[in-house]
């Protein structure tokens, strides 16, 4: 089975700071050669600390920032500003997206019905049609149409927003929806609220969801696959109950490590993570996570570990696996002194 | 039966009550909102007042604004037949103040409005645009914010020689920069909104999402800033008349005539100070009803 959307190498480096020639001085490598694929009607969990690249990549997949490198496909159709690729307005039909703000993503000044409905009249469906539309769509999504149509945004709670831009993105009926950072903002009962409307949307409509979040309990709910980034690059991947059981990449165990038990005497005794992740303007050489890395040794500093496959789909970027092409160096190498 | 028929009518009860939540729009609640202000009602009626007062003179003025007797120069407020007294060459200062009012009312904002649209549209394309287009817009419009306001007006209308016409393009060129300055950073603010986004992602194009999406956040502050600056324009307006760059003598206007009184004041102060007590109360009423008008459009999430 081909993949609905595929993403390959994509790369997006930010300049900070102009010389005088108006030539950047230094680069930011928010995202550095992210690939993956996801299949219709699967979640992809995409998690990592904030300024990993997770809210760039979205915004780069929208082409609400044009990506300097990188492919992606929609069905094998490429997408892109580049002559010989399908127009980008064609692939903002085919893909949505949820903003984290409810608030700052609705515009105040405008009614419920008439912020679901422009998206539609864009393209090409009359005002009266889409009236109705929005109607249905909030109902769908759980608010009455009499009620909250003709309702402006700081007359709702975060939730019912959230529900009104799910609604929004829907309107212009898309295969794929971004949520970034959908339900983050929200307390821990809309959470589940609205993440049950998201489960039921997705059977209905046959949704393929892109599930950006830094929280893993969310992420672990709802997901079908899981992609962690750090410092703008993917270190592991795979399906959910895999990497959550046996995670591979020493990033991703300190992750999971660090979410809180639900059980007192399954409370873990990891090391947590300590420091802050390094300045992306100048990433560590190597493993860029290797600085962090209780298992870092003199070969994880000065070469970028390939991808290599743990078990099935679930692959990670490190040499400790016995998998990795150079996991032999990294054995007979001493291990790096603090 | 009966429990059905008293819950079908509780449903119906809730539905009612919540359809009757439903909210008025952005506009309808500010305007309840400045209604409900005394002072900007205050200054709204005063202010309506003065306009009807102009636009009626020559059917309520008591005499012709440019006639006058030698005779009877300089009489003091309060002379029979002549209420508010009479000026230097004897005309009769209520029909002067009461015509005087169109050009002064005229002057203050006309050029206000013209520099509003102009200036609206500069600062939104800068601000939406960014990049080298904002750098050209922003740049020549601080040339024009190297120089103090009154001293543009007066080279500008100097420049272009005197008359009315002048003074209304030489007002309009001062205040174009500080409204574009003004809606530029807002519609910098507003274009880094989620909203933006998710309407470009939505697949809208620059017009579409600048007229849906942008132009009503912005009209609003920028309106009162606007506002702001009417009484601002009236005493520069004046101004320019009073230094003889504005409207020409005979022609009765608030600023010219406070220059032509200046003579008089050792004789008639209380004359002298009219047109400026004219002046002072239409930029007061401008300026407290631009404060209502934004407390009033500050309506918290």
């Amino acid at each position: 089975m081909t993949a609905l959307l595929r993403v390959q190498d994509l790369k997006k480096y930010f300049p900070v700071g102009k010389d005088l020639l108006g030539r950047p001085t230094q680069v930011v490598q928010a995202v550095d050669g992210v690939s993956f694929s996801v299949e219709k009607g699967r979640t992809l969990g995409i998690v990592g600390e904030s300024g990993c690249g997770k809210s760039t990549t979205a915004r780069l997949l929208m082409h609400l920032i044009e990506p300097d490198e990188g492919r992606i496909s929609i069905r094998g159709k490429e997408f892109g500003n580049i002559s010989g690729r399908h127009p980008v307005a064609e692939l903002r039909r085919q893909m949505q997206m949820v903003f984290q703000d409810s608030y700052a993503s609705l515009n105040p000044r405008l009614t419920i019905e008439d912020s679901i409905a422009f998206g539609p009249q864009i393209h090409g469906v009359s005002e009266r049609e889409a009236r109705q539309q929005a109607r249905d769509l909030l109902e769908k999504v759980g608010l009455n149409p009499n009620v909250f149509v003709r309702r402006y945004p700081h007359e709702l709670s975060g939730g019912q927003r959230q529900r009104v831009n799910i609604a929004r993105a829907l309107a212009i009926k898309p295969e794929i929806v971004l949520l970034d950072e959908a339900v983050s903002a929200l307390d821990k009962s809309v959470q589940a609220q609205v993440l049950n409307l998201l489960s039921d949307l997705k059977k209905e409509f046959g949704l393929t969801y892109l599930f950006i979040s830094h929280d893993l309990n969310v992420v672990q709910y709802i997901s079908d696959d899981v992609m962690v980034m750090y410092l703008g690059q993917v270190v592991e991947s795979g399906p959910v109950e895999q990497l959550y059981q046996n995670p591979a990449h020493p990033y991703t165990r300190a992750l999971l490590s660090s979410v809180p038990s639900q059980t007192p005497h399954e409370r873990k005794q990891h090391k947590v993570l300590e420091g802050d992740p390094p300045n992306p303007i100048a990433p560590p050489s190597g493993c860029r996570f290797h600085p962090r890395c209780e298992h870092a040794r003199a070969i994880c500093s000065s070469q970028q570990p390939e991808t290599t496959r743990v078990e099935g789909l679930h692959q990670a970027a490190c040499f400790m696996l016995p998998a990795n092409p150079n996991h032999e160096k990294y054995i007979q190498l001493q291990e790096v002194s603090a | 039966m009966t429990t059905i028929a008293s819950t079908t009518s509780k449903e119906k009860f809730a539905l009612a009550a919540e359809t009757a939540a439903v909210s008025r729009g952005y506009w309808t609640t500010v305007w309840t909102r400045l209604v409900r202000d005394p002072v900007s009602v205050g200054c709204a009626v005063v202010l309506l007042l003065m306009v009807l007062i102009a636009v009626f003179a020559p059917l309520l003025a008591p005499y012709d604004p440019s006639q006058g007797t030698m005779l009877k120069r300089l009489s003091p407020i309060g002379t029979e037949g002549h209420w508010l007294g009479t000026d230097e060459l004897g005309r009769d200062m209520l029909s002067r103040l009461m015509h005087g009012g169109q050009m002064s009312l005229m002057m203050g904002l006309l050029p206000v409005f013209i520099a509003f649209a102009i200036g609206t549209s500069l600062g939104l394309i800068a601000g939406f645009f960014g990049g080298w287009i904002n750098s050209l817009i922003m740049r020549t419009t601080d040339v024009f914010f190297a120089f103090p306001a009154v001293l543009l007006a007066i080279a500008i209308s100097g420049a272009l020689g005197a008359g009315f016409i002048n003074a209304i393009i030489s007002l309009t060129l001062v205040f174009i920069p500080p409204i574009a300055r003004v809606a530029e950073s807002v519609t910098t603010s507003v274009r880094n909104l989620d909203f933006v986004e998710a309407a470009r992602a939505s697949g809208a194009g620059n017009f579409t999402i600048i007229r849906v999406h942008v132009l009503g956040n912005v009209l609003g502050p920028v309106f009162i800033y606007a506002t702001s600056l009417v009484s601002v324009c009236m005493i520069l307006a004046a101004g320019l008349s009073f230094l003889g760059l504005g409207v020409r003598p005979p022609t009765p206007e608030w600023g010219l005539m406070l220059n032509t009184l200046r003579q008089s004041i050792y004789i008639q102060p209380w004359i002298s100070v009219l047109p400026g007590l004219m002046i002072f109360i239409t930029s007061l009423c401008f300026n407290l009803l631009s404060d209502g008008l934004r407390s009033a459009m500050d309506i918290k999430r």
